[in-house]
């Protein structure tokens, strides 16, 4: 049990950034929680593609008896490149949630998100 | 504390247990079961796209298309933050 | 936002070549060591940032439009399909690697287990970094310079 300790390092962050979306209350507060789900996620994925006692999946300058045994020896590039994605898709997210926020205080002049309820009436 | 906090709180806690339970049954860190597409690539690379790095030509070369997606999700966000903010410019 | 003082206007002329530097150095060695086109144009986008807050938001909005940077961004996104597009044309397939064993401009290939780095290998690769380490580094420049501008303004028009 002592070896899955990544994976509970995972739903660790998957859980902090759970509560700060659930039980606060401003939007700036929210929008970190967001942020914060998004990095436990891309641990998630480089995580699962480790070979133990790998070197990073690249010929260049690589030591002989590292090359000798080729697949055996490496780490799993295809999960890397998949991180690579979903961290650019993170970036865009975050940067219209923010332009979203910016836009909203102008209108209603405070950041609660109790009070911020006028589509009801 | 409101009922609503209560109920969260709650459903909060039966979801850990779900998310632990599954986090310990993943196959054990450091010894993937399944890895044959990756071998594949690893020992391929170098006669069929000519490039030393693993990495880069699953980005541009075997999974290009993924790429592809990727660059309209960043050209759309641009032209959404300058959409939103149209009205400022003097 | 206004600008900061003399010693950080001057230290930042000073530093930014090199971040500039580095980050086309990871752009264009994406074929050969870990980095590529994303991460090179994170770097090098972060450096023009630098320069938003040392300058002052205003003066640098007057100076550079949006409008020739959203140009500039559609470049990079046009080279990365025209490169896929004459994939399409010389071989059979979309994304075809045509420029591996041709003898035009990138084409040799590297011995198998050869631990050296040649710099004239990997096909199309080098192009479709180049055009997407251009794209990144519009696109970041462009977030970050309206959102500063936009939070400086007094009065929105209506």
């Amino acid at each position: 049990m002592i070896y899955n300790i990544p994976f509970i390092a995972v739903v660790t962050m998957i859980f902090i950034g759970l509560f700060a979306v659930l039980f606060k209350r401003n939007l700036v507060k929210i929008v970190i929680g967001i942020s914060i789900i998004e990095s436990g996620v891309n641990l998630f994925l480089i995580t699962l593609g480790y070979r133990e006692g790998g070197v990073a999946p690249i010929f260049t300058s690589a030591p002989a008896d590292v090359v000798k045994n080729a697949p055996g020896s490496m780490v799993l590039p295809v999960p890397q490149a998949l991180t690579l994605t979903s961290i650019v898709i993170g970036v865009a997210v975050l940067a219209l949630m923010l332009s979203l926020i910016m836009h909203i205080y102008r209108q209603y002049g405070t950041l609660d998100v109790r009070k911020i309820r006028r589509l009801r009436e | 504390m409101s009922v609503r906090n209560i109920i969260a709180l709650i459903m909060f806690t039966i979801l850990a247990v779900f998310f632990v339970f599954t986090a310990l049954m993943i196959h054990p860190f450091g010894d993937p079961k399944v890895s044959k597409m990756d071998d594949y690539i690893i020992m391929n690379t170098q006669n069929e796209t000519g490039t030393n790095s693993g990495v880069t030509t699953i980005v541009f070369d075997y999974r290009g298309f993924d790429t592809l997606g990727e660059a309209t999700i960043l050209f759309a966000a641009v032209s959404g933050v300058l959409m939103i903010f149209r009205r400022v410019k003097k | 936002m206004s600008e900061m003082s003399k010693i950080v206007r001057t230290l930042s002329n000073v530093i930014f070549p090199f971040i500039m530097i580095f980050g086309l150095y990871i752009i264009a060695h994406g074929h050969l060591t870990p980095g590529g086109g994303f991460q090179g144009g994170a770097v090098a986008a972060s450096g023009c940032a630098m320069l938003v807050v040392a300058y002052g938001s205003t003066w640098v909005f007057e100076k550079i439009k949006a409008s020739r940077l959203s140009a500039f961004e559609s470049i990079g996104a046009l080279g990365f399909i025209g490169v896929a597009f004459f994939g399409l044309i010389f071989g059979g397939w979309f994304f075809n690697n045509f420029l591996v064993r041709s003898g035009i401009i990138f084409n040799n290939v590297p011995a198998t287990g050869y631990t050296g780095a040649d710099f004239n290998t990997a096909g199309v690769l080098p192009l479709m970094n180049f055009a997407v380490g251009v794209k990144v580094i519009a696109g970041l420049f462009v977030i970050v310079l309206i959102m500063a501008y936009a939070s400086s303004v007094k009065e929105w028009k209506q």
